[in-house]
């Protein structure tokens, strides 16, 4: 007895980890944390200097007010890349629903060598988007037209003379267009794997009771596969519109918002000016545009996600 | 109504022999149950008579005509599914009209046709709830009304009272043979439970690794078993089997009683029976043992309630079996011989 009652409290300090009111929040402070620090804070920061006249380079601010808002909505630029954006994100993801959607289905049916084509889907992914840019600029020639295999195949079947030179991004439509390919490409995998997860996540004895039951692919696809897939759709639709609509990268390494600021998104906008033009208080404001309506999208989309939940 | 024939039908995965070499003929309204353990390839059959899988080899008829070639929609058959397969986010009256709607019917046929059916399985009340709000037996009548609503040739059933609880099961299996003999309808019901196929079945087709071992009536493949495998798959407890030279002895534990209680004037074989445990089951009492000799094979009796002798573990007692009872099985291949003596 006496021996008993002295294990208790030594065993008490030893199975503190196996408290789930304990163990909870520990499990979780280092993701709390992440996101304070690193998104958090810097958003904090972003919306106060969006309100002041910091430039880049001076540690003093003074608080301005709406003046910023002001200012950048008085700039046709600003609308311009507005504009932009709501057209690079919106093109981007209905391309890249359509053919990730095509693509999942084709990947479902088992062939000789799916895990390696499975593979080799990831790869625009996974591989840094600032890399496979520079690819690009010289499949396009961006950068020197004279170097583009765009060019050079074109020339090899005779439709470009021997002087002729495209410079694709140099045109406002093609510019645009290109932007638009690239970020296909490179979010098709994500969505391709996404929609693969809620494909097979549907019952094979569903499909196959809708087989007996007489419908044919389109009625498959549209009254059993697609509502089923709903909730996970609508996920992967708002990952893909976050990231298209915040995404500066394919801007900023292939045309720099150029041809005479045609491509230009809210995202390179803001980089532009706060960074480069040096007027901080302005750039934030551009970023900052973005949030509130971002924010709207995110909830309609995780309410369209939870209503078409079904099981 | 139609009558269903498959003749050597094959299906292959790669190296695994899933279906082969089956024939088969389903009469005009007959419920015919395949019955066999798990992979035993019963579930692919179906499957390859549902069209939803491709046979290596042989030929499916329907009504006369081989379907090999036809798509599921243009074979006639409805088919339950194991899990129901319920369209989770459709109501009950839209999951029963889905196939009329494939079949591009009027709106006011369809609601007839969906009333109807609904009507039929008790489950008009239902008909605007999900499945999800539904409970096991009424997913399992509402499946039942999906599939029988365009009046199909055939039904194919793929173990649909498996998810049910024990109590529910025995009710719905009533339900299901009276609601088969009504609509006249020819059946095809697959299942690894044999109290299920001998319930059901006009007759029963045993399966195992791909083959049809026995065809019969469930009388017939209890009490005549074509081989070993059916002889000890079919029944509980299964078939005693003991070793006798060239032959298998096989006799049910039923049919293995004590010596005292049969008239003298019958024809029996005895055994002198060591007891080692007995299980009291209610209704019956059962002994597991061995026979004395060479042969220590296991042997199981059954008594009945009815035999009321006492019985104690550890000792030995004269038990029986009628002549008639014991079926012989060639040790080597298993099939079953002319009996000998």
């Amino acid at each position: 007895m006496v021996e008993a009652a002295r294990e208790i409290p030594r065993a008490r300090y030893r199975y503190l980890l196996d408290r789930e009111r304990l163990l909870g929040p520990l499990l979780i402070s280092p993701a709390i944390g992440y996101i304070v620090l690193l998104i958090g804070l810097p958003l904090l920061l972003a919306i106060y200097l969006s309100f002041t006249n910091a430039i880049s380079g001076q540690l003093s601010a003074q608080f301005v007010g709406l003046k910023n808002f002001q200012t950048i909505l008085a700039d046709p630029l600003f609308f311009q890349a507005l504009k932009n954006t709501f057209i690079f994100t919106s093109i981007s993801m209905l391309i890249v629903l359509i053919l990730a959607k095509i693509l999942a289905l084709a990947l479902l049916k088992s062939f000789p060598g799916r895990p390696i084509v499975r593979f080799l889907i990831l790869l625009p992914w996974v591989a840094p988007i600032s890399l496979t840019t520079l690819s690009w600029d010289w499949v396009l020639g961006a950068s020197n037209a004279t170097l583009s295999t765009v060019n050079w195949t074109l020339r090899a079947v005779g439709i470009l003379g021997p002087q002729d030179w495209i410079w694709w991004t140099s045109y406002t439509t093609p510019a645009m267009a290109a932007i638009i390919l690239i970020h296909v490409w490179r979010m098709l995998p994500f969505a391709t794997i996404i929609l693969l997860a809620g494909l097979t996540s549907i019952p094979q004895e569903i499909q196959d009771a809708a087989v007996v039951d007489g419908a044919g692919f389109w009625r498959r696809f549209f009254e059993i596969i697609l509502p089923l897939m709903l909730p996970i759709v609508a996920v992967a639709v708002l990952f893909g519109i976050i990231f298209t609509a915040t995404d500066m990268t394919v801007v900023y390494i292939l045309t720099r918002g150029g041809p005479y600021n045609s491509t230009h998104v809210l995202a390179s906008l803001a980089w532009q000016r706060g960074i480069f033009g040096g007027q901080l208080g302005q750039g934030a404001a551009i970023a900052i545009f973005l949030f509130p309506l971002l924010l709207i999208v995110a909830f309609f989309m995780l309410r369209l996600a939870r209503r078409t939940e079904v099981t | 109504m139609a009558i269903v024939e498959v003749r050597d039908l094959k299906k292959y995965f790669g190296k695994v022999r899933a279906v082969d070499g089956v024939d088969l003929t389903v009469q005009d309204g007959e419920f015919l149950v395949l019955l066999g353990p798990s992979g035993s390839g019963k579930t692919t059959l179906m499957r390859m008579i549902a069209g939803l899988e491709q046979p290596t080899a042989g030929q499916i008829f329907i009504d006369r005509h081989v379907v090999n070639d036809l798509p599921p929609r243009a074979r006639k058959i409805a088919m339950v599914f194991q899990s129901y397969a319920l369209y989770p986010h459709k109501t009950a009256f839209a999951n029963i009209a889905f196939p009329l709607k494939a079949q591009g019917l009027r709106w006011e046929e369809i609601r007839e046709r969906v009333e109807w059916a609904a009507k039929l399985l008790g489950i008009a009340h239902l008909l605007d709830r999900r499945p999800r709000e539904l409970s096991g037996g009424e997913r399992q009548r509402v499946a039942l009304a999906r599939a029988i609503v365009r009046e199909p040739s055939v039904f194919l059933l793929d173990e649909p009272l498996s998810n049910l609880d024990a109590k529910l099961r025995h009710a719905a299996r009533d339900e299901l043979k009276r609601f088969q003999r009504n609509i006249g309808t020819t059946t095809i019901y697959v299942t690894h439970d044999q109290i299920e196929a001998m319930g059901l079945g006009d007759r029963i087709a045993i399966m195992n690794e791909g083959k049809v071992r026995q065809i019969g009536t469930p009388y017939e493949v209890y009490h005549e078993p074509a081989d070993t495998f059916v002889a000890t798959f079919v029944g509980t407890p299964p078939m005693n089997l003991i070793a006798r030279a060239e032959r298998l002895i096989g006799f049910r534990p039923e049919s293995f009683l004590p010596k005292e209680i049969y008239n003298a004037h019958e024809d029996l074989v005895s055994f002198s029976f060591h007891v080692r445990r007995v299980e009291h089951l209610g209704s019956d009492r059962l002994l597991y043992g061995q026979l004395a000799g060479k042969d220590d094979s296991p042997v199981i009796a059954k008594l009945p309630l009815t035999v009321s002798i006492p019985i104690q573990e550890g000792r030995s007692y004269e038990f029986a079996v009628r002549c008639g009872d014991l079926k012989f099985f060639s040790r080597e291949s298993g099939w079953r011989t002319e009996p000998e003596f």
